[in-house]
């Protein structure tokens, strides 16, 4: 294991910010931890850079044990949202700087570091900027020299917190592609905080989703998505219609194809794509009306409204591909019938 | 269409903006009269008098031995208070820029408090803890230790009136800074000294050294606080502005004012070097803005 977290506890005052965490992140992953904002996965980051003590629990790099080691014994590579980049140093020393506080003895010579510098530059393909300041460079660019910075001492594990935060959409999407190649590159563990599950889900080749200081699930992207362990998972990772069957009359549902004898919870979660709209039959009493649709791309999103028995209107929505819409041509307003394929059941 | 429209807005914001011609020349005639009556019309008396009886009267009431010993005294008490100030300043805006504590507003009060009590209560605090009559009085007459009325106690005050002057400065900036180009130093595996000296300082260091100049400005020219403790001892315990007093108290004009030619001199270095510190900061600011 490259990291291992082990019972950790962590109090603001009354707060419990982290609430006895325990994880183990394989050699060579790169690990989103994925959760509402004020949920615990800066803290823990931070706890297992050492910029942020734990009030109990152990965090273990590489088998040895660091808890009581401070942040510059780690030798982890730490990113920060706001970059952190030193505002007075140029793109060059920025990269330099953990180079040349090295002790005398481990201190590479001044030639080497210059090497050394202008390859990572490279790496992150910003060398043109060399000589430039921090303040004259883009978020993007800024983004990556930290990177760069953070690459220079060869950490044996680097942590992200909130890197794609600050960005804006497009920059962002071109940084996720960036990052996953670079990680299959150099194939360093790196731990990565988030909110946004598609980056998550995009990005990370095993996701730890966070709540309330608790650790929900963690697995593969897939795992999480194709199979939450528990309703907060499952609302959180994407959309979801959540269907309560103390609520919703279950007729419909049975004509939908959702009930079935061996159902374990009251609660249904359906994805959108997992609901096949067709024209309503007459002989169905179907209870759904199409209200709206928006294009996503090569998806449509339709809103669709099905009327319960006691008169209140509940809103449903369904994936389907572009298309397939334009096929069944149906018109604001039409009433359409519903199937459902699959439903997670939660108590 | 555009341009038709934005040319009525704009003349009518400009006729907002002019006033009468009376106005604007009665503001900057009552500003300009003001400054010219009680700032430089008394610091051109200050030379006048001081070269009243010619430049040789000048140089020899300040080369006078009771002269340079002030001077001498006043540049002991800025070289060990500016330092200890500095320091004191800094760890203090570090404490309170970076930690959460109870009492840390209370903190930043206390700090102030130097601005708001009268130099002169200042200087009898240490009387009463010091001086003959005082708390330790007893004790520090046993062990032959001198405080009030000798050099130490002259320190005290000056470093009681001048200790908020690098902190107010460095507070502020460095609350606003924040610490993660820090957090950032520390994780590239430097030391603590190597982060203060490679990344706080550089940060810091315009309004840090604006702080020791004010500082310092203050301690050669403190007169209160001092008075109230030197007891005056010609030779021994006067400082520059206390010898411009006594001076002037002896009817010797032209001693007080060739001193206070020398303070008001270091005033406008001062106020030159805070100038030219705060262009610097500002460019430092403007350089970063247009990136």
């Amino acid at each position: 294991m490259s990291i291992t977290v082990s019972h950790i506890n962590k109090h603001f005052g009354a707060f419990t910010a982290l609430d006895n965490i325990s994880l183990e992140i394989p050699e060579g992953e790169l690990v989103a931890l994925l959760g509402p904002s004020g949920c615990g996965k800066t803290t823990l980051l931070r706890i297992i850079a050492g910029l942020e003590q734990a009030d109990d629990g152990d965090v273990f790099l590489k088998g040895d044990k660091v808890t009581d080691q401070p942040v510059k014994n780690r030798h982890i590579g730490f990113v920060f949202q706001h970059y952190a980049l030193f505002r007075h140093m140029t793109v060059f020393d920025n990269v330099a700087f953990g180079l040349r506080v090295k002790p005398r003895k481990e201190r590479p010579s001044e030639a080497e570091i210059v090497k050394k510098v202008h390859a990572l530059l490279e790496l992150v393909q910003l060398d043109w900027l060399h000589d430039r300041f921090p303040d004259q460079l883009s978020g993007g660019q800024r983004q990556r020299i930290a990177l760069a910075r953070a690459l220079a001492v060869e950490p044996s594990v680097l942590l992200l917190d909130e890197p794609f935060g600050a960005l804006d959409a497009s920059v962002r999407k071109d940084l996720r592609h960036w990052i996953r190649n670079l990680h299959h590159e150099l194939n360093v563990t790196s731990i990565f905080v988030t909110h946004d599950q598609e980056e998550a889900m995009e990005v990370a080749s095993q996701v730890v989703v966070l709540n309330h200081g608790r650790i929900e699930q963690q697995g593969s992207p897939s795992d999480i998505y194709d199979h939450p362990a528990n309703a907060f998972v499952s609302r959180f990772i994407g959309q979801t219609n959540i269907f309560d069957l103390d609520e919703h009359d279950t007729d419909w549902l049975q004509t939908a194809g959702l009930l079935t004898p061996n159902q374990e919870g009251k609660i249904a979660h359906v994805r959108p794509h997992d609901i096949v709209i067709e024209k309503a039959k007459p002989e169905n009493n179907s209870p759904a009306t199409l209200k709206d649709w928006q294009h996503l791309g090569g998806l449509i999103r339709l809103e669709l409204v099905k009327n319960d028995a006691n008169g209140s209107a509940a809103p449903v929505i369904a994936e389907m591909p572009n298309d397939q819409f334009n096929q069944l041509k149906l018109n604001r307003g039409d009433k359409v019938d519903l199937r459902i394929r699959q439903a997670h059941w939660f108590h | 269409m555009n341009a038709i429209s934005a040319t009525p807005y704009i003349s009518s914001n400009k006729l907002t903006l002019s006033d009468p011609d009376w106005v604007r020349y009665a503001s900057i005639g009552i500003t300009l009269g003001i400054i010219g009556l009680f700032l430089v019309f008394p610091l051109a008396i200050v030379l006048i008098e001081a070269f009243a009886k010619g430049w040789s009267a000048y140089s020899a009431s300040l080369t006078n031995p009771d002269a340079l010993s002030s001077m001498r005294l006043t540049l002991l008490v800025a070289l060990v208070t500016v330092p200890l100030t500095t320091v004191f300043g800094v760890s203090a805006a570090w404490a309170i820029a970076r930690f959460e504590f109870r009492g840390k507003s209370l903190l930043i009060t206390l700090i102030d408090l130097p601005f708001s009590v009268s130099p002169v209560i200042a200087g009898l605090i240490y009387v009463l803890i010091f001086g003959a009559q005082g708390w330790l009085g007893l004790w520090l007459s046993e062990h032959d230790i001198k405080i009030i009325f000798a050099v130490p106690g002259i320190i005290l005050a000056t470093l009681f009136v001048t200790f908020p002057f690098v902190a107010r400065e460095l507070i502020p900036l460095m609350q606003e800074i924040g610490h993660e180009e820090e957090e950032a130093a520390l994780s590239l595996g430097a030391s603590g000294w190597q982060t203060f000296f490679k990344v706080t300082l550089p940060n810091i260091k315009w309004a840090l050294l604006t702080g020791v100049l004010l500082c310092n400005a203050r301690a050669m020219g403190e007169f209160g606080a001092v008075s109230v403790v030197s007891g005056h001892i010609r030779g021994l315990t006067n400082t520059l502005p206390l010898h411009v007093e006594v001076s002037y108290n002896e009817y010797n004009f032209v001693g007080a004012f060739a001193c206070a030619s020398l303070l008001a001199a270091l005033a406008i270095v001062t106020l030159v070097f805070k100038t030219f510190l705060e262009w610097k900061q500002n460019q430092d600011k403007r350089l970063k803005a247009k990136g």
